[in-house]
Formats: C-alpha cells, structure tokens, sequence
C-alpha cells in the first residue's frame, strides 16, 4: 500500500478550504483546466508512482452514495460526535 | 514540381521470359520491395554471400522526401553496408530537438549529447536519395538483381518454397523462392494476396505536409510548435533536409476538407503566414495523411516473412516508420544468411518474428502516445493535455511530459530466447542482452569504431590490461560453422595478443559505456546486439552462448 489513507495535513481544513476557494470565481472550463494543472503539479510532488496509481484506483472506484442515489430514506436518528 | 530528378531504371527482361522457367533455379531469397527495406535486407544479404533476386513494381525511387530523418542505428547499419558516409555527406546532421508553444520555446532537448561516436543523432536525408545511394551500392557488389517493373501477382506458398506470379512488361512469369521476404510497403501486395489481417488504429485528424524548397538561414534543428502563432489551433513541425529543402507539417485537425487543403494556395496562404511576406518558395511535394497505427500479429509466416511497413506502420512522429524497417533488415539479415547456408537451424527466423513483433509493439505504443498527446481524443485528455503545454513554461518536470513524438533509439530485444542468461554479476548502467553494444572510438594502428569493429560477424569483445594473457587457442576452443571475430579491448597502445585483434580505447570511452573491468566480457551477434555478458572470460560459456544466439 502506497497511498496513504490516514491523515498526514497538520491542518486539514486549512488545506481543504484552500483547494475549494481556489475554485471561486472559475467558470466550468476554466476550473477544469485549473484542477488538471493541479493534479499534475501534485503528482509529480507525490513522485511515487505506486501511489499515483492507488489513488486513480481509489478515486475511480470510489462508489459515491451521492452518484449511486443510495442516500434515501429518512434522516439518520443519531447525530454522531455532536449528541 | 521539385528539384530531385528521378532516376529510371532499366526494365530487363527477366531468365525465366527469356531461358526459359525450367533452366532457373529456385532462389535462395527473393525481395519484394526495393524500397529502404528490401535493398539494405539485399545489400546484408549479397555482403554474406548469398545471392537475392529483388522485385520492384516500378522503375524508380519513392516519389515524394517522405521518411527524412534517418537515425544514428539505421546509419550505422547502412555503414556495414557501405553506404553511409555518401548519406551524411548529402544530408543534414542534427541532434536538438526544440519545443514551443505559443512564441516561446519550452523545451530543448539533445538526442546525443555524448560525443565519441561514428555517427550523428540524425540526418535528414529524403528517401528518394537513401534509395538512390542503396541501389547505387546494390549494382557495386555481386549478388544483387534487380529487378524493375516487375510486378507481384499471385503469392503459392509451399511446403519447400513459395511460387511467386510476376507480371512484366513482357508478360507473366513464375518465380521460386526458398524464402521469400515481404518490404513492400504499407499497401503490401503480399500480405493482401495472403489475405492477411492488418489490424489497427487510424486516428481522425489529419495531417499537411509542405515540402518546399527555400534558402534560409534556419539552424539544423528539429522545432515542433503546440499554438503557435503562424498556426494558432493546431501544431506545426518543422525538419531541414537535403538541396535547402524544409519538412513542415501542418496539423489541420478532424474537420479539414483535405480536397480543399491540398490546393496550392491554401497551401501557400499557411506557409506565408508562416515564414512572412518576403520569404520565396518552390513546392516539392505534399500529402495529407492521417496517423495510422496498424501491424500484422505475425511477421513470420512459414516461408513469407514481412518487414517494414508491410508488417507494421505508426504515425511518423518519432521517425519510428523507416528506421524500424531498417532494424527488421537488420535483424532478418544474418538469420536468413545463416538459415540458408545450413549454418543454423530455420526455426532461427522464428526469433526475428519474437524479437520484431515486439519491437513493433514498443513502437506502436509509443507512436499511439504521441498521436494521443497531439491530438486529444476526448474532453478530459485534451484539458490535460493543454495543462501540461502550460506548465511546461515554469516547470521543468511538465517538459518531460511534452510529447511532440519520442523520438527512434535502437528498440531492446528483451526476453529474446536467442540471449545467455543466468549469474550476471554486478553491473551499474551497462548495456544488457538486447541492447546495441554502445559506439566509441578505437585505435587500430589507424582510428576506427566499435560500430565499425563489431558488425556483420558474431565477436566475442574482451577487455583486458593484459592482452597477452588471454588465451592463444581461443579461435580452435570457440570454433564451429559459425564465424566468431575476437576482440581485446585493451587500455595501453602496442598490447598484442595471439589469437585476438588488439583495439586500443585511448580515452576509455567504451570501457566506461560498458563498465567494463578487466575480464568483462560482451558476445555479440552479427546485428550488434549483445547475446549474453559475463564478468570473466570463459569460452565455453562463449561457445554455448553462439550456439544458444544461432538457435542451434
């Protein structure tokens, strides 16, 4: 396992935040262009091809709840962490 | 059109229209194609003494500069042949490759930085006078016939031979080959008379080339555009060849009306802006082309065996159509030598259908790259595509990724079954079984090469500090049917040895591009390609590596 799925940001939603507000103000093409740039800039700082490859896997075979429509039915009754 | 003037050969009734089909003898090879495959396979073949019958359905050289860039391993292959000087000193020596996009140039890249070698990177030379010089050379030595306007018509493959229908300005006749070897083209009249598939890939955009003739003071230099302003939706690429005459080829894209490109003024409208108002220019000759990829999944097939484009074909980017022709003679020719003089066994010819089928592969794969870079073949490829093109101004790793074709070295004959494996040694960037044994200077007496000393036989090359060492019954001990030069490499001038040609490497070059240590210790095949490297010299070893190399 080359990728790493545990977290390795000091600060998270620093990093997160970043990425998203990078986007702003971007049209469709022009943010496509932006993330190709970007993905490409990050790939060769991971520079580890394994990795790269386990995370095209991860990101390709991610089964999203969003895109699969799976997320229906009622509300979840527990709140996690915030109970 | 054009400043070449054609040559025409002489159509001469052949023996069988004029003898008589029962006083001529089945050939030993019979050549389809007189093209830069068939006439350096008939040139290796006649230098190994066996005689070849070639068959041309024409009477001159390839219309039109098509394959220009001819590469430093087609040179030297040509210069066993004796034929390269004459090409370097009529075309046009380069190494550098820039890349652009937009105005500004991105990437320069150099394909032999290294110098110590017989023979540039490149030269671009067009191919009607690669051809010219081949025939030329084809009428000096013995064992070459020609012949021009003779046509194939039927192809009837025997368990013995293979019957060939030939059509001739006199009429039909038959000829009979024990092998017959198939370089004739893309559109191969062999392969559709044997109802072969070629299967593949032809890409949708299309392609101008502008050949033209114009003085200018361009450096000898390979330049390929993405965007540029001349061009400013597609890219241009940009070769110098022979007589002042410039290669560009204009990417036009899937929609271009090819009957309506091709007219000299949309022609001349593209070039001018180009080259600006003031620039003059004759055409030489254009086409409009589409990147194709295709190959047979053979290139043996029991006594029919293809090479060049009539057994695979890329996109031109990366010179990798005519060159890789070349290595398939190259690699066919002393195989076919040995098979037909009963020196090794015919199931020899099977390793050039594993060794070049595989080469083809490698080609083919690299040229879909490059044509997949050029040209996008969906919405996510092209924006990444363009990504790169963007980056590649402020970061170097971009520029590697920037693929206007990878451009031609001598393909690795890996996992070949012809190769000594087993204990190998420690080796730090060395070549390895498959490779081309590297070039670099020696000294006989007089300067020579390595490209020059290790060809066209097999050679054990030893290297040693102490030449008078080596073994003096190392000819009896290797001997066979098989011929087997023995070279010592020795670092101090004057060393001698019995048995052995001393080559002195003054400036330690192929020692070094060998890491090579005293006993080091390469066998290689009459194409140059290395069959096997130990760290000592044991001739046994040698002698099993020759017989396991010539498939006996």
């Amino acid at each position: 396992m080359a990728l790493r799925r545990d977290l390795n940001l000091a600060r998270p939603d620093d990093v997160y935040n970043l990425i998203v507000d990078a986007h702003r103000g971007l049209d469709e093409a022009q943010c496509r262009a932006f993330d190709a740039r970007l993905i490409l800039l990050l790939a060769n700082q991971v520079g580890d091809e394994a990795a790269i490859r386990e995370a095209i896997d991860a990101a390709r075979s991610f089964s999203s709840p969003r895109e699969s429509g799976e997320r229906k039915g009622p509300m979840p009754q527990a709140w996690e962490g915030e109970g | 059109m054009g400043s070449y003037v054609y040559p025409k050969y002489d159509y001469i009734p052949p023996p069988e229209l004029t003898v008589g089909a029962c006083a001529t003898p089945t050939y030993p090879v019979v050549i389809v194609g007189a093209g830069l495959v068939g006439l350096t396979l008939a040139l290796d073949l006649a230098l190994k003494g066996v005689p070849v019958t070639v068959l041309d359905e024409d009477d001159t050289v390839s219309i039109g500069s098509r394959s220009i860039c001819q590469a430093q391993r087609t040179l030297e292959v040509w210069h066993r042949l004796g034929v390269a000087d004459r090409m370097v000193a009529k075309g046009v020596t380069w190494d550098t490759g820039e890349l652009f996009v937009g105005e500004q140039q991105v990437y320069r890249f150099n394909m032999q930085p290294e110098p110590g070698q017989r023979f540039p990177a490149f030269i671009n030379l067009q191919q009607y006078y690669c051809e010219q010089f081949l025939i030329e050379r084809c009428r000096e030595v013995a064992g070459v016939d020609l012949r021009f306007r003779n046509k194939v018509a039927g192809v009837r493959p025997a368990n013995d031979h293979v019957a060939v229908d030939v059509d001739t300005p006199d009429g039909r006749y038959v000829v009979r080959a024990q092998w017959l070897v198939a370089c004739d083209g893309v559109r191969s009249a062999v392969r559709g008379l044997l109802k072969l598939p070629y299967e593949g890939e032809v890409f949708d955009d299309q392609f101008l080339i502008a050949d033209i003739r114009m003085k200018t003071a361009l450096p000898n230099i390979r330049k390929y555009w993405f965007y540029p302003p001349f061009h400013p939706d597609n890219s241009v690429l940009l070769h110098r060849q022979a007589d002042d005459v410039l290669r560009i080829d204009f990417q036009l894209g899937r929609e271009a009306d090819a009957d309506k490109e091709r007219k000299i003024e949309n022609i001349d409208r593209r070039l001018r802006m180009m080259f600006g108002p003031d620039a003059q220019w004759e055409h030489e000759w254009t086409s409009i082309y589409k990147f194709t990829c295709r190959m047979l999944s053979r290139f043996v097939h029991g006594r029919v065996i293809f090479a060049g484009d009539a057994a695979h074909v890329v996109s031109p980017f990366g010179a990798r159509g005519g060159n890789s022709g070349v290595q398939d003679a190259d690699n066919l020719g002393w195989k076919l030598a040995l098979v037909v003089k009963g020196d090794a066994p015919a199931a020899l010819l099977e390793s050039y259908n594993h060794e070049r089928v595989q080469a083809a592969r490698e080609n083919i794969r690299q040229s879909t790259r490059s044509t997949d870079f050029i040209t996008p073949k969906f919405a996510a490829s092209h924006v990444l595509r363009d990504a790169v093109l963007d980056l590649a101004r402020d970061f170097p790793f971009a520029r590697a990724m920037v693929n206007s074709g990878r451009l031609t070295r001598p393909t690795r004959c890996a996992d070949s079954p012809l190769h000594a494996t087993g204990a190998d040694g420690d080796w730090a960037q060395a070549p390895v079984p498959g490779d081309v044994l590297p070039d670099a200077p020696l000294a006989n007496g007089s300067r020579t090469w390595a490209t020059e000393q290790v060809a066209g036989r097999f050679a054990v090359v030893t290297f040693t500090d102490a030449p008078q060492a080596l073994p003096a019954d190392a000819a009896a001990r290797l001997a066979g049917p098989i011929d087997i030069e023995r070279l010592a490499i020795v670092s101090d001038a004057g060393g001698s040895s019995a048995g052995w040609t001393a080559l002195h490497d003054a400036e330690g070059l192929l020692a070094r591009r060998c890491d090579a240590r005293p006993g080091t210790t390469y066998l290689v095949r009459p194409d140059q390609v290395i069959a096997g490297r130990w760290r000592s010299l044991d001739l046994a070893a040698l002698a099993d590596g020759v017989r396991r190399a010539a498939g006996r």
